[in-house]
């Protein structure tokens, strides 16, 4: 029961909303800045502060210096006064204990813009029209990039609306060359996608998933939880124990070292699947009924040092920070339009991973989730080609053996070393690791060529 | 749809080991799930004040004067007014399983309603496999109605023996003192309906409010430290096990899980309580992670015990330049494993946790 704002709460709200932009607070009196930090926000900001001895009990002192730094000030919403100030009286004793605290308010996730963010759809099959309307509460906003596999004879069928490009074989031969084109066929074309694209968040998605719900009900927004989990800090160096600190509601637990707490960026999020989880084709057809329905709500930092599978089945990465590192290489043999048919997705993301864990990149896993369409026969799949699950009794070990150079000191770099010891090490297991190799090789110079941001796009 | 196998009571082959020095109320609303089971009660603080259990349960039940006629002078290891004293009760225990829990954590209640059975969840978990070599996306494998995701792959499908099962908290949540006391209305209401083995070379913060654990396969690793009273540090007992224990788990190829079962815990200790305990633990424990995620065991440290004292020397040479305390508490890591063997003598020959390939790092 509210009574009408007064002049004074109609300035605190606004002032609240442009906090970052104000650089010195010290002007205020104390009482409003108090008031300005405890009030019930509908808008949230975020502090950080590092290891900062604090030379005075007010928050004052330091609080310029931290919106200087444009760092986002958090209130939280449960924090009344008389906690906000034990909370700052805690630190004079800390102070007086000698200890330097990095003290964490909170984090959130900066403010992104829509022109930022490339949705880019491998099309596998021609008809688009269900996917592209059941995806357009999500996709409308943002900037799409679809690209059709080369094998695909049939015209793509796209509803209007949408603010897209689409790319066909003929544009993938005419940008990379009718020779080098071959790293496209199949999923493995929505890496065109990735090349072309001049945006920093790419969100990818297969043709054949739809948005899902969440156990209360609400259609889950992809989009919206991968941009989160890649703005928000990754913790690949000690485990939280109640997943991801950064989200509403969660903290880092009693015993997480204070200094790994501001995290590293998170270069890639992989999602999961409702309905049909991406098993591979024994384990789907042993067991055939079998649909995921346990909706896990956490994000969470896979741990440097541990490889783990990613799907491409739903994705998202920071173009900008890693984009070479996700890689069209691994094409088996008997490769096929159904995901039980290949493993290149699984071979791009130990090389992220593997190239994450080296330059100290975060990859999270967990939400979003969508919901993935029955689609094909795992027995058929499995009669067809099972060679990516023998491959991957190779592929892992190689993985977790690999050690990168201190001197590889880009994404580039690092991938030409995994592409080099792939060559030594696994060249002459299976031609279709020398083949991955050199695969990893031509991107890396495509991506130089047509991929690096300086240069104009080339469509 | 498969019929599940019900999980095993395993009722005369786990111990309840619960550190006291309130009263044990809280066992009334447990009696459902705990009844079955034999309790071991470590009462901490003032020998002469009675512990009230309640009817109907069968227990042992320890004090100050207990552990001193137990362990003579090797009592020094167990800690004194702080609840690390549990781990006296993981020594004297005869069970293969412990399940130990805090006496202000209750029966919670999963999305649906229902009360959550917080035991027989662990017993699963300790129950079944764990994969510490390759993350698994879609968590525990062994679940109703998971699997190893599409790359995982088949030769580390059988996963390795689960060692330790560690549960998480709604309502209170297990934060610090400078958390606390910046979000002292923060309550944990997310349920996170998953459980994951936490991959080798990685460390974690075990908290020991809800945990369970094989004893037979890594009982002695969790020795509860030097806490309380008379010591520089506090309410890090639990994270010196954690650490200790997963670096030990590592190099034996044994497992560790996190998430479920989800207790209720009720009560938030006083802040600024906590931060004098855990100050020095806070300065110190970014000399000790490093550390521990350094420490090397050499191939020929098969069992814990073994493991346990290899730790106890790198402790004594790497951090008792920190602190004078590490020196104490790498005395008390040997007096410790000492107190163990005596109370648990192994069959001649065959070491209770000796593993034939001790895999090293």
């Amino acid at each position: 029961m509210r009574t009408s704002p007064s002049l004074l709460s109609l300035t605190i709200d606004s002032a609240l909303l442009n906090l970052s932009n104000i650089a010195d607070l010290s002007p205020l009196p104390d009482h409003i800045v108090l008031d300005l930090f405890l009030l019930p926000a509908r808008t949230r900001y975020f502090l950080s502060s590092r290891h900062s001895t604090f030379e005075s009990q007010l928050p004052l002192s330091f609080l310029p210096d931290v919106l200087r730094n444009s760092e986002i000030v958090l209130i939280s919403e449960t924090c009344t006064s008389l906690d906000y100030r034990v909370a700052i009286s805690c630190f004079s004793e800390a102070l007086y204990f000698g200890i330097e605290l990095l003290f964490v308010f909170g984090k959130m996730s900066l403010a992104i813009r829509d022109d930022e963010i490339d949705i880019i759809i491998g099309a596998i099959r021609s008809d688009l029209t269900s996917f592209m309307n059941e995806w357009r509460p999500m996709f409308s906003r943002f900037h799409l990039i679809i690209v059709k596999d080369p094998d695909l004879k049939e015209e793509l069928k796209i509803p209007e609306g949408f603010n897209l490009d689409v790319y066909e074989k003929s544009d993938i031969d005419r940008v990379v060359g009718s020779s080098t084109s071959v790293l496209f066929s199949g999923y493995a074309c929505r890496y065109f996608g990735y090349l072309v694209s001049r945006k920093k968040y790419i969100i990818s998605v297969d043709d054949d998933c739809l948005p899902a719900r969440d156990p209360k009900g609400f259609v889950v927004d992809a989009v919206a939880q991968h941009i989160t989990n890649l703005t928000t800090p990754a913790t690949p160096f000690f485990f939280n124990t109640l997943y991801d600190p950064f989200t509403e509601g969660a903290d880092f637990v009693r015993g997480y070292p204070f200094s790994l707490r501001s995290g590293v960026k998170c270069a890639l999020s992989c999602g999961l699947w409702l309905n049909m989880a991406d098993h591979d084709a024994p384990t789907q057809a042993l067991k055939a009924r079998q649909r995921n329905s346990r909706y896990v709500d956490a994000v969470m930092t896979v741990p440097a040092g541990s490889l783990v599978p990613i799907s491409g089945i739903n994705i998202a990465f920071d173009r900008e920070v890693v984009g070479p590192a996700l890689v069209p290489a691994l094409k088996l043999a008997g490769e096929g339009k159904f995901r039980w048919e290949t493993m290149e997705d699984i071979w791009s993301g130990l090389c992220v991973k593997v190239v994450c864990d080296h330059l100290g990149l975060g990859v999270k896993t967990g939400l979003p989730y969508v919901w993935r369409t029955d689609r094909g026969d795992p027995i058929a799949s499995l009669k067809k080609e099972w060679e990516g699950v023998k491959l991957m009794e190779e592929v892992v070990p190689f993985f977790q053996s690999v050690r990168l150079p201190r001197e590889a000191t880009t994404v580039e770099d690092c991938v030409v070393e995994v592409a080099k010891a792939a060559k030594e090490r696994l060249g002459s297991t299976d031609p279709v690791f020398a083949r991955a190799a050199k695969a990893m090789l031509d991107w890396v110079n495509l991506w130089k060529s047509v991929g690096s941001i300086s240069s104009s796009p080339a469509v | 749809m498969a019929t599940v196998s019900p999980t095993p009571l395993l009722k005369d082959e786990l111990d309840i080991v619960i550190p006291t020095i309130r009263n044990l109320d809280f066992l009334e609303m447990w009696r459902p799930f705990f009844q079955p089971y034999h309790l071991i009660i470590v009462q901490d603080g003032d020998p002469s004040k009675t512990i009230k259990v309640p009817e109907g349960f069968d227990y042992e039940l320890y004090n100050r004067n207990d552990i001193n006629r137990v362990l003579g002078p090797k009592a020094s290891c167990i800690s004194f007014k702080d609840s690390a004293c549990r781990c006296f009760g993981y020594m004297v225990s005869k069970k293969k399983y412990i399940y130990t829990i805090d006496d202000d954590c209750f029966v919670a209640k999963d999305p649906s309603g229902k009360d959550i059975n917080a035991l027989e969840q662990h017993i699963k978990n300790l129950l079944c496999p764990s994969t510490p070599f390759f993350f698994n996306t879609l968590y525990d494998p062994y679940r109703d109605g998971a699997d190893f995701v599409r790359g995982y792959p088949f030769s580390l499908r059988e996963g390795v023996p689960t060692a330790v099962s560690h549960g998480l908290w709604l309502n209170i949540p297990d934060y610090d003192a400078p958390t606390q006391l910046v979000k002292p209305l923060e309550r944990n209401t997310r349920y996170v309906d998953a459980i994951m083995t936490i991959p080798k070379g990685t460390l974690f913060p075990m908290c020991g409010m809800n945990l369970a654990f094989n004893r037979e396969l890594i009982g002695p690793a969790m020795y509860f430290g030097l806490m309380g009273d008379g010591q520089p540090i506090g309410r890090y007992d639990d994270m010196w096990a954690g650490w200790c224990t997963k670096v030990i788990c590592d190099h034996l190829g044994l497992g560790v899980k996190t998430g479920l079962p989800y207790i209720w815990h009720s009560k938030a200790s006083n802040p600024f309580v906590n931060l004098k305990k855990e100050y020095k633990g806070i300065y110190w424990q970014e000399e000790l992670i490093p550390f521990f995620q350094s420490v090397t065991l050499p191939k020929d440290c098969t069992t814990v015990q073994k493991c346990y004292i290899e730790i106890s020397k790198q402790v004594k040479a790497k951090l008792g330049k920190v602190d004078d305390y590490f020196n104490k508490l790498a005395d008390a890591m040997v007096t410790w494993i000492d107190a163990w063997d005596e109370l648990n003598p192994s069959p001649s020959g065959i070491k209770s946790a000796e593993l034939p390939n001790g895999a090293t790092k």
